[in-house]
Parts: structure tokens; C-alpha cells; sequence
């Protein structure tokens, strides 16, 4: 009786299982994996489009862009421009992977230690997602919005609804609180919410208000400046949530659709957070596995050189200047780095004891590496463990690219002069407060003629790009119901763009 | 671990969302339809595929910035280069600068697959069949079984064990009944009491028994009028159906390309009708000086040689309506295609045959006049004959480019369109 899972490249639903078993003693065991359990679900390229469209999620509302999404990502799919993905997992729980049902069951081994034990684990563990996501409850919440939004739809038409869903959706970017704040989107307690709701707008009304004679306006005081921008909490980062809890005109129904937008831009806002150790730490945790499972005769070497052929393939990092260039691949750093944590641990040199003293020589490689998985972001892992030795292999380099000059300007390399800088670098470009435009709900004139002033706060003299600024202008404006302006601030407070929009009539 | 088999759930999922976006792109796929199908060969009508659509109008916008201003990257795969080296900007923002790039630029346009019959859909969208309204008409076809409740009466094989059961299990506890589980407990009763001695208990007890069975017996378990058969109906639908004459002048005149207009133009038509009508029916009719009924290989590809009478193929026409294609029943439709040419003795009888014979019973008739690319329109006879009908003239179009078909089509075909020229 030979030791191996399989022995056929064909999988089938029981040796999915024995694998899953396997691999499931190696992580939680020796790796001390935490995990939701797991859920896999086996699908065909169709569906896997579908989830695509559905940005992976299995229950969505619906609306034209996921359309849209599907259509090009069909077409890519039909003109073999880009193949589809092995496996897609959400951050829910039970963490649900779903796997093609053309991968080789070699495949399968590696997208189940992957997805249902790499990904799962970290989603458990991160603390941005255990800060922003309720993964036992987003399905349930997904069935919530899209009911709600199909309702809305019956009742106030699909276009109407649709013209909120646009607006929402430009604003998606403007849509998360950086720092946590805790809620828990479930169906029960969302539903009474939007029950209590009603019941107290049927409970105040009252016929007899509207009889009341109107009497002269009462002369106009001027609000109390601090006063309302306190109640307003300005200035707010999160113009979807100023919108939702702000726009005078919104009707109720509106609302409720901002804050759906709102919460899935949350829910999917970590993942942004985490790019590099999310897929850092699921290639590393596949790697680890499959190489005990080949070390232990558990699976052959024809399997494991099937898997190492995908692996490298995923770890791939083309130089700058290679045609397949598109960044640095979340994938390669993240398993660079980890594996480079793991060595440090085990056989730390000199350099290791200056750049990574917390970790060098301590001879726990796992936990270390748990610890550093549930406490990091992609800005502080990269500012805080780039050691000089992934450095040296990725050759890194910072370029500088100043308007202002002819030429770019090679500002470190790696070297010893060049390290610290590189890596503050690298990390300051997994900065989402600096990568993405500082928009902020500044000011409402409520006293004049209400009109809405938001601030980009440009950094490094980079503007918005007009054309669409001023779509998304629109669209802000659309929900406001009165006039916007939008200023592009630099750092002393001078203004230096300024774009205004009407809501349409 | 859930191991889950999704993959007999259905697919398309995204297909509504797929609809909403192509509705909100309508207008820009129509346009993209349209050109694309100018380049097509009507066979190929049929078949849907691939059109590219400019991606404005159906963008998402969202705040991002369009100039980096003073930007640092971070790059891998450093070969040459040194601190405090300069390097020239690389060209179109493609190479080191270029992390910022490509954002959008893709999306200039993109391609969309649509089916055989989305194509058709957004290429035909406004039109509509003229006078549709003259001929309500419907031929009553059984087809068509549905579900209508159910019965007391029917076959065995139709029966509802369900809905009969039910029925008897209501009418059991209606009247009543005692259960079988009753008398067997009261049977192992007797049994007992029967063991004890107790013959005062057991005088009484076989009377309840005696009682619980002439009940039982009284009441049967499944009565004749619990059973309930499950009723079909047969639904006769209305079907309409129509008939397309096709006429064509193939005298020495017509040369290669004038009948390749001509078949364009029917095939077009054929296309419309049948999204129309169930029952498309099509009827070839050539002519020269002499006209007849050919099939389609024939119509378009036999050589004929001879004079040119129009009269002949509408009498022929004539005949063939009034023989297969009652006007109670059928949608009649026909067009013509010819050169214009007619011998001039037969222009006072192809104008009575039409104005009197043909128009009455046609819901539209169409005359296509094809001619070479570079020919002159000229008055032709045919072409008089036809004007000189005045309000009842048939449609009327010239078309002497591949090109041309399409408009002209789209033209005569307008939802609200005059019918006539």
C-alpha cells in the first residue's frame, strides 16, 4: 500500500477529501493554523465567470456594471486573451473556496492549501479584517441588500434605483472610514433597523401638522459655526457616509442604497490593505505544505513537479523594463519576504540581527510568522521586514520622477546606503492614504445657499483627472440636491482647481 | 469540510446583468451594429458575433488623479544603474513612469458577443410592418397542452395520488374512522384480558371491537369520490402566418450584380418576416416575357434569355395567392426586383393587374429597382407604371450599391414611416 493521496491526475470528491484531511493535519497541526471551516465548492468555467462579474462573491445585487465586467471578462475568457483564475475564496464563514473542475488533482492540492488553509487562515487572523469584516454575516447581508434593492426596484422603478446605485458606485473610493469602527451588518437586526424605522415615521405622523398655518419665516440665525461642523462631523473622509447621513433631499429608500455601496466598499476594503501578505502568506502556506506532503511520499514526484511548474509561474517577477512588466507581483514579494522571515529565524547572519531584531535567531519561524499575519498591513510588513537580502534578489531600486526635471533621477539602490530607503519607499506605495487621492467633505454653507465644498488635498502637486472629477462631481451632486464644489487644496491651503456642479433639474 | 458540488447549478447567473448593461449601452450598440453590418453579407446577419463598442457613455467614473506630480516608484530588476544616475523619461508614458499608466486607456473601447438574435434585435429594432393591423387575422392551431386543475373523471394514468389522498384523509377524519393502530391495540387488549380471566372486560371490549370493525368496514380507506384526476386542456393557439413572394425580372438585362441587390434585398426581408411570424412561407416567381414558379437555386443562379413582361409574373402571382394562400388565412407580402425594363404593350396590363389584383390582397408590396453602380437614374417603365398609381402605389426604392441596401431597407421599414415613397 503506497503512502500517496493520488495517484491519478484525475480528482474525484473523495480524494478531494482525503487531501483536504491531509493537508488540514499539517496546518492546524504542525503549522498552528487558526481556520473557519471550510467550505469547497467545485464549479465550471461558466460560474467562474459569473463570480468574476460578481467581483467572487456568490450572491450580488444586481446592476449593469457587473454586467459590464462580465461581458469583457467573457470576452478575454472566449478570445483565450486570459485564462481564469484555479480558485476564487471569500472572507466569509464558513470560508467558501470554490475550485474549477478542470484543474488536475494536483491543482486541486495546491488550491485547497492555498485558498481554503492560506487565505482562511489569514482572514481569520488579520486584524484589518477582524477589525472591518463580520465574515459570519456578509452572506446574510448580501441577501439583505440584494432583496432590498430588488424591492426598490419594484417600487420606484429600475432607473431610478440605478441612478443611485452610478452615484454610490463613483464614490466607492470615498466610501471607507480608514480606521475601524465597528459594525455588524446582519440580516436580522438590519431588517428590524429598516422596520423601527418606518414604524416611527407612521407613528409622528400626523395629519393635523399639515393644517397648521405657516406664519411669517422666522428671521434666519446664523448657525453656529463650530457647533454644526460638529454635528456634521467634518470635516468627513467618508463622503458616501456624509452623504447618506447628510443629503437634505434623499428620501429614505436612498439612503438605505448608499449604505449597502458603503458597506461592501468596507467589507472589501482590507483586501486592499493586505494585497502583498494576503497572497504572501497563502503561497507561503501552500509551498510549506506541499513540500511536506511530497517529503512524506504523500504525493508523487510527477504531482509535485506539476505543482512546482504553477508555483513558479505565480512567483514570477519580470524586471522593469521587461514587455510583462506590471508592478511588483503581490504574490513574489510576499513569498520572498516570508521565506526570507523563515530563514532569519532559523539561520539569522549579521546583517539579519541589525534589520530584523525582533525575529532574527528566535527559532520559531511559524510563530513568528503568525504573530507578524495577524498584526501587519501591507505599509507596516514591507517598513518593517524588507530585509536587505529581498532587496538584493529583487534588485530594487527608487526612481524619482519630478516634473519639474528632464530626467528621472536613480535615487537608491541596493546598497548599504540605499536599503532604508528603499524600503521606507516601498512601503510609503502600499500607503492607501497616499496612493489614493485625499478627498474630504470640507465645509456645507448651510446658512447661504447650501451648497457642498469638498477638498482633494493634493500631495506632490498631482491633480485629480479633470474629466472624470467632474462626472463624479455630478454624481455627488446628484445626491446632495444642491450646488458642489470641489477644490483641489495643496498642503499650505491655497486653492489650486476648482470644479462646481449643479444637481440636474 | 462542506465538499460541494455546484456545478449542475445553473449558469448564468450575470445573464440579467448582461441584459441591463447592453440596454443601457443600447444606443451606442445599435450604432456599432449598424456599422458592423454594413460590411456583412446577409447570411452572416444571421448569425450574431463580435461588435466593438467605444466605451463612453458607459464608463464608471471615480476620483483618481491623471498627472502623478513628483512621483517615487520602486522597481525590481535594477541591472546598470547607480545612485544619482539620470535617466531620460521613457516615451508615452509606457516603461518606468508607467505605473501610473493604462489606467483607462484600455477601456477606450471594447467588444462585446452578441447572439444571432440580439444582433437582429438591435439591427431591427424600429422597424415595423406596415399595415400589420389590416390583417388580424389568425389561423387557430392546436397546440399547446396546459395544466387546467383537476377532475373526478379521467384516465388512470393522469391520476393525483396526491390531491386524492388528501381528499381521503380529509373524509376518514371527517367521519371519523377508526385507525388500524386502534384496533390492533384494542385487539392486544382483549388478548390480555383474555389470558387474565376477566371475562366481564373482555364481553366489553369485544363489543367495542365488534363496533370499531363495522366502522372501519363502513368507511372504506379510499372512497370513488376522493379520487381526483389531474385535467389538461388543450389550448389552441392563434398562429400567424405569411407568405413572401418573391418576383424577379432575370432577362438578359439583369446582370450578376443586379441580382446580387435583388438577393440581398429578399434575403432582408425574409430575415424581418420571420422574426414577425411563426410561419414564413416563400414563393419564387421568375419572368421574362413568360413567368414561373422556380425554387431558390433556380431563381437566383439559372440564365434566361427574352423579353420582359411584368404582367406575366404578377398574373402568376395572382394565381398562386388565389390558390395556396386565401387571404383569410395568410399575411401576404411580396417584393419585386427588376431592372425597370418592360416591353411597352404590357405597361397598361401590369398597372390594371397590380392596381386591382395585387395591391387588394398584399399587406405590403415592395419594388426594388437595381441598377449598376455608375448608371444614371432614369426614368425606367416600370418605374412609371408604378408612380402613375398615385395614393395606392406600391413602396418604391432605386439601389444600385450593396451599401444602399441596408438604408433603403431600414427606410422602408421605419416604424413610422410612409409606406409609400
Amino acid at each position: 500500500m503506497s503512502a500517496l493521496l493520488f495517484d491519478d491526475s484525475d480528482w474525484s470528491f473523495s480524494t478531494i477529501q482525503r487531501v483536504h484531511d491531509e493537508i488540514e493535519k499539517i496546518a492546524c497541526g504542525e503549522m498552528g493554523l487558526e481556520i473557519y471551516p471550510n467550505q469547497i465548492e467545485v464549479i465550471t468555467p461558466e460560474q467562474m465567470l459569473d463570480a468574476y462579474a460578481a467581483t467572487g462573491m456568490p450572491i450580488y445585487y444586481p446592476h449593469w456594471s457587473h454586467g459590464k465586467r462580465f461581458v469583457q471578462h467573457e470576452m478575454h475568457y472566449r478570445k483565450g486573451m486570459s485564462g481564469l483564475a484555479y480558485e476564487i475564496v471569500i472572507n466569509s464563514s464558513p470560508c467558501i473556496s470554490y475550485v474549477m473542475e478542470g484543474n488536475t488533482m494536483a491543482m486541486q492540492t495546491l488550491v485547497i492549501a492555498h485558498a481554503a488553509f492560506g487565505h482562511n487562515h489569514f482572514f481569520r487572523n488579520n486584524y484589518t479584517f477582524r477589525d472591518f469584516t463580520d465574515p459570519a454575516g456578509i452572506l446574510d447581508y448580501l441577501v439583505f441588500a440584494r432583496n432590498f434593492i430588488a424591492s426598490c426596484e419594484d417600487r420606484h422603478g429600475v432607473t431610478a434605483v440605478e441612478n443611485v446605485l452610478d452615484a454610490a458606485h463613483a464614490l466607492m473610493g470615498q466610501g471607507v472610514n480608514s480606521s475601524p469602527r465597528r459594525r455588524r451588518p446582519d440580516l436580522k437586526t438590519e431588517e428590524a433597523r429598516l422596520r423601527e424605522r418606518r414604524m416611527h415615521a407612521e407613528k409622528i405622523h400626523n395629519e393635523l401638522w399639515r393644517t397648521l398655518p405657516r406664519g411669517a419665516a422666522a428671521p434666519a440665525k446664523a448657525p453656529d459655526e463650530t457647533l454644526v461642523r460638529k454635528l456634521l462631523e467634518l470635516p468627513q473622509e467618508n463622503v458616501l457616509y456624509f452623504l447618506e447621513k447628510n443629503a437634505p433631499k434623499l428620501p429614505s429608500w436612498q439612503r438605505e442604497l448608499l449604505r449597502i455601496v458603503r458597506l461592501m466598499a468596507q467589507y472589501f476594503y482590507p483586501q486592499r490593505l493586505t494585497k502583498v501578505m494576503n497572497e504572501g502568506t497563502a503561497t507561503f502556506v501552500h509551498y510549506t505544505i506541499l513540500n511536506k506532503l511530497h517529503e512524506r511520499g504523500q504525493i508523487s514526484d510527477g504531482a509535485f513537479l506539476e505543482f512546482l511548474t504553477s508555483h513558479t509561474n505565480v512567483i514570477m517577477q519580470p524586471s522593469f523594463d521587461s514587455s510583462h512588466y506590471g508592478g511588483l507581483n503581490p504574490y513574489a514579494l510576499g513569498f520572498a519576504m516570508m521565506r526570507d522571515l523563515e530563514r532569519a529565524c532559523l539561520a539569522p547572519d549579521e546583517e539579519d540581527r541589525i534589520w530584523l531584531p525582533d525575529i532574527a535567531g528566535c527559532g520559531d519561524p511559524m510563530g513568528a510568522l503568525r504573530d507578524i499575519w495577524a498584526n501587519f498591513r501591507d505599509e507596516s510588513f514591507v517598513l518593517q521586514y524588507l530585509s536587505p537580502k529581498v532587496m538584493r534578489d529583487f534588485r530594487l531600486f527608487n526612481l524619482l520622477d519630478d516634473p519639474g526635471e528632464p530626467t528621472l533621477l536613480v535615487e537608491a539602490i541596493h546598497n548599504e546606503r540605499g536599503y532604508g530607503r528603499i524600503r521606507s519607499g516601498l512601503a510609503r506605495s502600499y500607503d492607501l492614504g497616499h496612493a489614493d487621492p485625499q478627498i474630504e467633505v470640507a465645509a456645507v454653507d448651510l446658512a447661504g445657499d447650501r451648497r457642498l465644498i469638498i477638498h482633494h488635498k493634493v500631495q506632490d502637486g498631482g491633480l485629480l483627472a479633470e474629466k472624470e472629477a467632474r462626472s463624479v462631481l455630478r454624481h455627488i451632486a446628484t445626491l446632495w440636491g444642491y450646488d458642489v464644489r470641489l477644490q483641489e487644496v495643496d498642503a499650505s491651503g491655497r486653492v489650486l482647481k476648482e470644479h462646481n456642479s449643479s444637481p440636474p433639474q | 469540510m462542506q465538499l460541494i458540488d455546484k456545478r449542475l447549478n445553473p449558469s448564468g447567473k450575470s445573464l440579467p446583468n448582461r441584459q441591463r448593461f447592453l440596454r443601457r449601452a443600447r444606443s451606442i450598440v445599435r450604432k456599432a451594429v449598424r456599422d458592423a453590418s454594413v460590411e456583412r453579407g446577409i447570411r452572416e446577419l444571421d448569425g450574431g458575433g463580435v461588435v466593438v463598442v467605444p466605451a463612453s457613455g458607459i464608463e464608471e467614473p471615480h476620483f483618481h488623479r491623471g498627472q502623478a506630480g513628483r512621483a517615487q516608484h520602486v522597481l525590481p530588476g535594477n541591472k546598470e544603474f547607480l545612485e544619482g544616475d539620470r535617466l531620460p523619461r521613457p516615451g508615452g508614458g509606457a516603461g518606468a513612469g508607467g505605473s501610473q499608466a493604462g489606467q483607462g486607456e484600455g477601456e477606450d473601447q471594447f467588444s462585446i458577443v452578441l447572439s444571432a438574435a440580439e444582433f437582429l434585435d438591435f439591427f431591427l429594432e424600429d422597424l415595423e410592418l406596415p399595415r400589420l393591423e389590416r390583417r388580424k387575422l389568425a389561423l387557430m392551431k392546436a397546440d399547446g397542452v396546459c395544466r387546467a386543475g383537476y377532475s373526478s373523471s379521467g384516465s388512470p394514468a393522469n391520476l393525483a395520488v396526491l390531491r386524492t389522498m388528501r381528499n381521503a384523509l380529509a373524509r376518514r377524519t371527517a367521519l371519523n374512522r377508526p385507525r388500524s393502530s386502534e384496533i390492533a391495540e384494542l385487539e392486544a387488549a382483549l388478548e390480555e384480558a383474555l389470558a387474565l380471566g376477566d371475562n366481564e372486560a373482555c364481553a366489553a371490549m369485544r363489543l367495542q371491537l365488534e363496533s370499531l370493525r363495522t366502522r372501519a368496514r363502513a368507511i372504506p380507506y379510499i372512497d370513488p369520490i376522493d379520487i381526483r384526476f389531474r385535467r389538461f386542456e388543450v389550448n389552441p393557439r392563434p398562429v400567424a402566418q405569411a407568405v413572401m413572394f418573391c418576383l424577379m425580372d432575370v432577362s438578359g438585362s439583369m446582370t450578376e450584380h443586379m441580382k446580387d441587390i435583388a438577393k440581398r434585398f429578399f434575403m432582408l426581408l425574409y430575415v424581418f418576416l420571420k422574426r414577425r411570424y411563426e410561419q414564413v412561407e416563400v414563393v419564387f416567381i421568375r419572368h421574362t416575357d413568360e413567368a414561373k414558379e422556380v425554387d431558390e437555386e433556380t431563381f437566383f443562379h439559372s440564365r434566361e434569355t427574352g423579353g420582359t413582361r411584368v404582367s406575366t409574373a404578377l398574373a402568376e402571382m395572382a394565381r398562386i395567392a388565389a390558390e395556396r394562400y386565401p387571404r383569410e388565412s395568410w399575411n401576404i407580402y411580396a417584393a419585386q426586383a427588376s431592372d425597370g425594363d418592360n416591353e411597352r404593350s404590357d405597361n397598361m396590363q401590369a398597372a390594371t393587374l397590380l392596381r386591382d389584383g395585387i395591391l387588394p390582397i398584399c399587406q405590403y408590396y415592395a419594388y426594388i429597382e437595381v441598377a449598376e453602380p455608375d448608371h444614371e437614374p432614369a426614368m425606367s417603365s416600370v418605374w412609371k407604371i408604378y408612380e402613375n398609381l398615385g395614393e395606392e402605389r406600391p413602396a418604391m426604392r432605386r439601389v444600385s450599391t450593396r451599401q444602399e441596401i441596408f438604408p433603403v431597407f431600414r427606410d422602408l421599414f421605419r416604424a413610422d414611416a410612409e409606406t409609400s415613397s
